[in-house]
């Protein structure tokens, strides 16, 4: 455990002391910012941050492809994932310990979207029940949008290949559901399960339901799962 | 097959290789190499470029595994104690592979601590190796902006900063500069004094400067393993008898056919001589005869004799015997006629004796 807590430590000081990781957060928080108050003063008469959770996944996909992008893309191009497997760690800690400092950064950059609620709580009576469902649902995509960048992370030593595979990943199951149309009979409710944005507006609703959360637990799970079998697949 | 020894006595090799081979597709790197390493050696692994040093030192390192064979560090196998190997070993890749955006203090720390140095060793630790590598100056500023000297001496802080039993170095001085090739090897030095050191090079002098032993390995096999002295004996026995210099008045035919009608001569190869010489090494029954009809001959004939030397193979000479010339990278020309009748692999034998008779001579017959 302590293993995990050092190298997430250590992924967290690359990311303070790198420019990208700045620039990923200034633009999500412009995008997202700028599109919520663009809309906000369209229908000021309806006080709820609907419309931030509504694009807040889209842009989500983008976002958590470009913070994990490089975890194993660049220590497999320099030549440091080889040091770091030869220390006494085991693959899967030096997974989990990459993917909970995303997931610290992931949460730093919806902290700091919390001042529009408080802005909105201001002006009139907000539902903050709603407003924590939301959250909790967005962390719970992000992080498993995190996982999945780090398993693309995993396959490849080019970033552009690993963020061009999370992205395409994260995208499809953003919007599998909306492919199919209008969800009827088995095959379509499968393709609803799969679908992330599905089991965000359940959660979004306002309801935490265990269902939808194991969704993202399982699906971080077996992408975390994923990429440590890849980075140990040069070991035995 | 070896576990049940080495859990008996831990302490009797620091690294067991047996019988270990790898292959990459097609291409077979390692074929059936074993050896073992005495704890607190420090062994040179020499060869040419893709040799199967890199291999075999990932496969010590757990970080690949063998295709056969078994190995193991400081008695625990590294397939089946994969965990335990690497609590016990230091390493060194090729290349130096570092965080580049880290304040080297703060990745020394790092290392310290997924090494599992204890808490309040740690700053201790930290300041003991920057002391042995002479880091101190460089302790808060960032990796990217150290030279290639410094960052080879931060990949040798970290691999020794818990005290490994065992020091894996792969190619650990290329690319650096003279003065800087001298301090990390009196790093080594230092640090083998206590440990066992494996490190690895192509550059030949390194190995007389820091090692206690050899092991020379080519084509994915080993063609020789002993002490430097042992070596050089091996080698000269593969390559004995006189060189002699001529200045290149005659055609080199002609001062053959001299040579090989002196008494006892049994082989005459032409050298590829330097300038304004012609160089032959004369192979005979008794050297000392060879000797006396030479100087003979020349104030008979005039033929113009510079030198006569006993052959001391240079490192270069032992490097090439053992691996067939397969490098390009030791820039003397090897005469092919030599190169044909070498043996492929050279067998183990016992060289001790043969070895002080050699070194005797050497300084008898050595001549300006």
């Amino acid at each position: 455990m302590h293993n995990v807590a050092f190298v997430m430590k250590r992924e967290l000081g690359s990311y303070f002391n790198s420019v990208v990781a700045y620039i990923v957060v200034i633009l999500f928080l412009m995008i997202t910012g700028a599109l919520f108050w663009l809309s906000f003063f369209q229908e000021i008469n309806v006080l709820s941050l609907r419309s931030f959770f509504d694009q807040a996944p889209l842009f989500l996909a983008f976002f958590a492809p470009a913070i994990t992008m490089g975890l194993f893309a660049t220590e497999k191009r320099s030549g440091t994932l080889e040091l770091l497997m030869t220390m006494p760690i085991s693959n899967f800690q030096i997974v989990l310990g990459k993917f909970l400092a995303s997931v610290v950064l992931l949460a730093v950059v919806l902290l700091m979207t919390l001042p529009y609620a408080v802005t909105l709580s201001r002006l009139g009576p907000l539902d903050w029940g709603s407003v924590w469902a939301g959250y909790i649902g967005l962390l719970l995509l992000g992080s498993s949008y995190c996982a999945i960048g780090i398993m693309a992370s995993s396959w490849t030593r080019d970033q552009v290949v690993a963020i061009l595979l999370a992205f395409s990943i994260c995208f499809f199951l953003y919007l599998v559901n909306q492919l199919v149309g209008q969800p009827t009979g088995t095959m379509a409710r499968v393709v609803e399960y799969m679908s992330t944005s599905y089991h965000f507006q359940n959660i979004a609703r306002g309801v935490v339901d265990t269902r939808d959360v194991f969704y993202y637990f399982s699906l971080i799970g077996v992408s975390l799962v994923v990429a440590t079998t890849s980075i140990g697949a040069r070991r035995w | 097959m070896v576990t049940e020894d080495a859990k008996a006595e831990p302490a009797a090799h620091s690294i067991v290789v047996d019988g270990l081979s790898k292959t990459y597709g097609a291409v077979q790197a390692l074929n059936n190499i074993s050896f073992r390493i005495k704890p607190g050696e420090i062994v040179g692994f020499l060869g040419p470029n893709g040799a199967g040093k890199t291999t075999t030192m990932k496969i010590l390192t757990c970080f690949m595994s063998a295709s056969a064979g078994e190995a193991q560090v400081a008695g625990f196998d590294v397939r089946n104690d994969s965990e335990a190997v690497r609590k016990k070993i230091g390493y060194l890749p090729e290349n130096v592979p570092l965080y580049d955006d880290m304040i080297v203090y703060d990745y020394l720390r790092f290392i310290a601590e997924v090494r599992g140095v204890a808490r309040n060793k740690r700053d201790e630790r930290i300041q003991a190796v920057a002391a042995l590598t002479g880091l101190q100056k460089v302790m808060s500023r960032t990796i990217f902006e150290l030279s290639k000297g410094y960052r080879q001496r931060v990949g040798l802080a970290q691999a020794i900063i818990h005290e490994p039993d065992v020091i894996i170095l792969d190619e650990p001085t290329t690319g650096l500069d003279p003065n800087q090739i001298i301090e990390i090897r009196d790093v080594i030095k230092t640090i083998g004094r206590e440990k066992t050191v494996i490190f690895s090079t192509h550059i030949l002098q390194e190995v007389t400067a820091v090692c206690d032993r050899i092991i020379i390995i080519n084509n994915g096999e080993i063609v020789a393993d002993g002490t430097l002295s042992s070596l050089e004996a091996r080698a000269q026995s593969l390559e004995k008898g006189l060189i002699v210099a001529f200045e290149a008045r005659r055609a080199a035919a002609a001062l053959k056919s001299v040579l090989q009608g002196l008494t006892g001569v049994t082989r005459v190869v032409e050298l590829a001589g330097r300038g304004s010489e012609q160089v032959f090494r004369v192979e005979a029954s008794d050297e000392s005869a060879l000797r006396k009809a030479l100087f003979e001959e020349e104030a008979k004939g005039q033929h113009g004799l510079r030198s006569v030397r006993h052959n001391e193979p240079t490192l270069e000479d032992i490097f090439r015997s053992f691996t067939g010339g397969a490098t390009q990278e030791s820039g003397a020309t090897l005469e092919p006629a030599a190169r044909a009748e070498r043996p492929a692999e050279v067998e183990e034998t016992p060289e001790e004796e043969k070895k002080e008779e050699k070194k005797e001579e050497k300084k008898e017959v050595s001549n300006a």
